[in-house]
């Protein structure tokens, strides 16, 4: 078999002077329009929902940076979402209930604290298990598969699998998860009340902020020597290994710090939008994350939050205005972005600059 | 980088165009929202239009739209008509919170007709209860929840699995076993079936969860006449259900020696199994198509008036269908669609409906229910072979049952 | 005791379900690199096909799904797919897709709720445990395999075929257009989906959703198998089959499917590239 493993073209990494204003100024530009502009125009409810989407957007950042910059095809991304997210929706539960149990255990038949539980009532703890538990079971994933060679679309069947075995256990373990139903019914964060809009606002600064902050770390990483290595195995993981790296350590490392993103996404969800369920963590919305960074732009980190925020918000708008058509939009959404946009809609800016550019030297 | 340029600036335009478009969304709603306080009243039906769901959930909305084109046709609530804002919770419990906030915080609804699945009543539930509005749920549950914001116009466990259970105990069916799919509704039910049964000198010889959309069944079906049950009591749901009864019936257990209980087959679905699958197994509910009342042959006639002569009508239809009624007969009972009033002044109302008498309950806001006990017929409708006599007194907790004392 | 034997003919029944609906895609999959998403909706298409031929009779529908089926591959094959080669990863995203399109487009045409196929009488009862349809779909999974093999191994087109797989620029360079390999190997990689649907009408559900609760399961039969290996695929459906069978027997079904995905998992440390592989010193 000689399929060549070099999907679409990446752009070519051409070196050149940036000017040095352009980058941090377009940067703060979106900064004052995520911060100011945004809290100030938006009702709560709406505001609300761009909180959602810029969760997505903190786990399309990941996927953008496991899959455009590392070439590993993630369709179980939802898992590590959906496990920070249970995360932090178990340490809500308990603080809610106040030494209780959970209402759903009560209806489950359950009549101790499982032991699972107990140390989530530590907030502390639960943060931390947020992130830790998605690292963890990717470095152990990673580690097994990548060490084997198992790449590309094994990869990617593999964790669309994960996916789905999760959702199912989730499911199964009701009197632990709460089954089917999830997690919800929360109502106090941090003394705070969780219905009231301040708080709902307080949330969506949070989770604008984080993905500031994870967005100029992933970029760091890009640039950084590990970034370029990453890069390296992306275009040819053999002449990486002959080089004398190991590919499955750099891939590895960038498949467990994705998961990371998508952990700390999970836990902002949570308060958020006010439910964690396997129906949000399964195959088809991981699937729809990697679809929002294809349309978005896989290649640059920026393209791929673009993606999550417009497909989140066109699902909101069709599923109001017009549900019946929201398939057919969206499967032709893919099918035109991946045979005439490749690179997304951050490669159809970047091809409308050059042309410029050439046509204006 | 030279590309930080044109990627930020492209980020910067679409984030652009994406708030005014949301704030231009909003701001149209708004508007429709005041002009919504003049001449009508505005009510939101939330159901599944897209998703798995969909194809139950779509069938709830037409009964619930058809209630509200008869009462409007009648001269409204209060002297002004009702306005359906319709919503589509497409399959996902977020979604169904999502929805029903902007049902009630930007459409500014009276009241929303909603929910299927209990994984979707459980997400609505703290939004309702938070912004203290009205959700009227017409399916049958699990039992065990008593909002003070939701009204349960289906069956809770006490009308139907447990009259479900009394038939088979008259049958002399003693020993039982429970096939289920895998979520709450179904490990609630056989955790009452397992405690009636312990009480009724009934024996339960194996329990099985499936998952949702599970389409495999000939292990489990091996289990079945492994264990040679008198009955299966079936808490299957959806495409499961097909499944299961496909290769139930293609292994060679018949009606008559192993009857299989269902609670989650209707009309609806007895079509997609196929009836020469199902014909003479069990089921229970509060209602069927040929339910021999005056309210239910005009309802049957009116629905395939409205959606076309091969449509059927199944029970939570009707107990959608029946939920508009009930709602709208509280608000003028109250003289106004404030919802501490309609709560109120909703105990105690009664109405003659497709499936006879139903009448709320004030302290937990059910309705009395006749249970009715079916048997699938060769042509796909349901014929009654016995009922309850008279509307049972909704009892979600199961309280009055000395048997049920251990589950809550 | 009788029912721990009776598991292994259900094991080897779940297998040939397996093995039917996987076939098409260690072709479609091995041959060309394309992960198909939307095989489960070529598989839902059979399904429909023989609802809409159950007037006419039920052994005539199993060629008319082929042909439905594969004429619905061969079009996705010539408008999109033949533009996607070498980007496997791309392949799955745009299938999908086009997938989520061919479900909105079965619920517009058919209704969403499930429609009612008819089994032929003749394939009711049963010998010992195993219905007679189920005999019928293993006799089906057996009579496929035989004839793929037929083709790839006694015919010229069969023969280019191995070489595209085995080699694709070899064979290119030999003279043997690929393109019309790659066109009639996508037509009978979707036809034999085409023909499972028509089998799974006797057991399961017919609706739009149909494809949703198979794609999975086939995929991982064939990364299991290796790629475009048919003895792989058949020892992977079978061994697949009797693991699901007896786990399920055990255990219960969402545990059956958590320990066959752990196992597969396992098994790809000891064979990363499935039971059987083409070896090829080639550099990826």
């Amino acid at each position: 078999m000689t399929a060549v493993e070099a999907p679409v073209e990446a752009p070519p990494v051409v070196r050149r002077e940036p000017r040095r204003w352009q980058g941090p100024a377009a940067f703060a530009a979106v900064a004052l329009l995520a911060l100011v502009v945004a809290p100030l125009l938006l009702e709560p409810f709406r505001l609300g929902l761009l909180a959602k989407y810029l969760c997505y957007a903190i786990v399309a950042l990941g996927i953008g940076l496991a899959w455009g910059q590392g070439g590993m095809l993630t369709l179980g991304q939802g898992v590590f979402f959906g496990l920070g997210g249970y995360a932090m929706g178990m340490y809500l539960k308990l603080h809610d209930a106040g030494g209780d149990l959970p209402d759903f255990m009560v209806w489950s038949g359950v009549e101790k604290l499982p032991a699972l539980w107990t140390p989530f009532g530590n907030p502390v703890f639960a943060l931390a298990m947020a992130v830790a538990v998605p690292v963890v079971v990717a470095l152990l994933l990673g580690a097994l598969v990548f060490r084997q060679r198992v790449r590309g679309a094994y990869f990617a069947i593999l964790t669309q699998a994960l996916a789905a075995a999760l959702v199912i256990l989730l499911v199964g373990q009701q009197g632990l998860t709460g089954g089917t139903n999830g997690l919800t019914n929360f109502f106090d964060f941090f003394g705070q009340d969780l219905a009231a809009d301040e708080t709902q606002r307080g949330l969506y600064l949070t989770v604008a902020v984080v993905l500031g902050v994870l967005y100029l770390g992933a970029r760091q990483l890009v640039r950084s020597r590990f970034g370029r290595l990453l890069l390296a195995v992306r275009d040819g993981e053999d002449r990486v290994r002959f080089l004398g790296y190991n590919p499955a350590t750099v891939k590895t490392l960038t498949f467990a710090v994705s998961a990371g993103m998508a952990g700390i996404a999970g836990a902002l969800f949570v308060p958020v939008v006010g439910i964690i369920s396997p129906a949000l963590l399964g195959v088809v919305p991981s699937l729809e994350l990697v679809v929002g960074v294809a349309v978005g732009g896989r290649f640059a980190l920026a393209g791929a939050i673009l993606g999550a925020v417009v497909m989140g918000y066109a699902r909101t708008y069709f599923s109001e205005e017009l549900p019946a058509a929201w398939l057919y939009l969206q499967g032709a959404l893919f099918v035109l972005v991946m045979t005439l946009a490749p690179r997304g809609i951050a490669g159809l800016a970047a091809g409308l600059v050059r042309r410029r550019r050439e046509a204006g030297t | 980088m030279r590309n930080s340029l044109w990627r930020t600036g492209a980020v910067i335009a679409l984030s652009t165009v994406t708030l005014a478009a949301c704030a231009g969304q909003s701001g149209k709603s708004d508007t429709s929202a005041s002009s919504g306080g003049g001449n009508t009243i505005k009510v939101g039906i939330l159901h599944s239009l897209s998703g798995t769901m969909a194809i139950s959930e779509v069938t709830v909305r037409d009964a619930e739209l058809l209630a509200i084109d008869e009462i409007n046709a009648a001269g409204g609530v209060l002297g002004k008509k009702l306005e359906p804002v319709v919503e589509d919770g497409a399959s996902d419990w977020p979604t169904f919170a999502e929805k029903a906030t902007k049902l009630i915080a930007q459409d500014k609804v009276a009241t929303v007709f909603g929910g299927w699945t209990s994984a979707s009543r459980k997400a609505m539930l703290p939004v309702f209860e938070k912004r203290k509005a009205l959700l009227w749920y017409p399916v049958q549950y699990e039992g065990l929840e008593s909002s003070p914001y939701i009204f349960y116009t289906g069956a809770t466990t006490n009308q139907q699995i447990v009259p479900g259970l009394d038939y088979l105990k008259e049958k002399g069916k003693k020993k039982l076993f429970l096939v289920g799919s895998d979520y709450v509704f179904p490990r609630t039910a056989n955790k009452i079936i397992k405690a009636y049964a312990a009480a009724n000198g009934m024996e339960v010889l194996g329990e099985e969860y499936t998952p949702l959309g599970h389409t495999e069944y000939s292990t489990l079906v091996n289990k079945i006449t492994e264990a040679k049950p008198d009955a299966v009591f079936n808490t299957l749901n959806g495409d499961s259900n097909v499944a299961f009864f496909k290769q139930l019936k293609s292994a060679g257990v018949s009606a008559e020696q192993m009857p299989v209980m269902s609670v989650s087959v209707a009309e609806e679905e007895v079509k997609g199994i196929g009836v020469d699958n199902v014909a003479g197994q069990l089921v229970a509910w509060n209602y069927y198509q040929t339910t021999d009342t005056p309210a239910n042959q005009k309802f049957v006639a009116a629905f395939k008036a409205k959606y076309g002569a091969d449509k059927v009508t199944s029970d939570p239809m009707e107990a959608g269908y029946n939920a508009v009624y009930l709602w709208a007969e509280a608000a003028k009972k109250a003289g106004s669609t404030d919802v501490e009033a309609v709560k109120k002044a909703a105990g105690g109302v009664s109405l003659d409906r497709p499936e006879g008498k139903v009448t709320i309950d004030g302290d937990n806001q059910h309705v009395y229910k006749t249970a009715r006990i079916g048997v699938v017929q060769p042509d796909g409708q349901i014929k009654e072979v016995w009922n309850s006599g008279e509307p049972i007194k909704p009892d979600p907790y199961l309280k009055t049952y000395s048997w049920a004392g251990g589950l809550v | 005791m009788e029912g721990v034997l009776n598991q292994l003919p259900i094991g080897l029944s779940i297998g040939a379900v397996l093995l039917l609906i996987a076939l098409g895609l260690t072709f479609t999959f091995g041959q060309m690199g394309v992960i198909n998403m939307a095989h489960g909706e070529f598989i839902m298409a059979g399904a429909y096909t023989a609802f809409l031929l159950q007037s006419v009779g039920f052994l005539v529908a199993l060629p008319a799904a082929f042909v439905v089926a594969g004429l619905m591959g061969l079009v996705l094959e010539r408008t999109l797919i033949r533009r996607f080669y070498g980007r496997p990863l791309d392949t799955l995203l745009l299938t999908w897709g086009v997938s989520l399109m061919l479900q909105q487009l079965a619920r517009d045409l058919f209704g969403a709720p499930n429609v009612q196929v008819v089994s032929p009488a003749w394939l009711r009862g049963g010998l010992g445990i195993l219905p007679y349809n189920r005999l019928f779909i293993m006799a089906l999974a057996v009579l496929s395999v035989l004839a793929i093999w037929a083709y790839m191994h006694r015919t010229g087109q069969g023969r280019r075929m191995r070489a595209v797989m085995q080699n694709r620029r070899l064979a290119a360079t030999s003279g043997i257009d690929t393109g019309r390999v790659d066109q009639r190997t996508f037509f009978i990689g979707s036809g034999l989906a085409g023909v499972a649907g028509v089998a799974l009408t006797l057991i399961g559900p017919v609706g739009p959703t149909l494809g949703t609760y198979y794609i999975v399961d086939a995929f991982l039969v064939v990364v299991a198998g290796g790629l475009g290996q048919l003895r792989g695929a058949v020892l992977a459906a079978i061994g697949l089959g009797l693991l699901n069978s007896y786990a399920e027997f055990w255990s219960d079904a969402s545990l059956a499917k958590v320990i066959v995905f752990v196992a597969i998992i396992g098994f790809l440390q000891i064979r990363p590239q499935g039971l059987f592989f083409v070896r090829s010193r080639a550099l990826t």
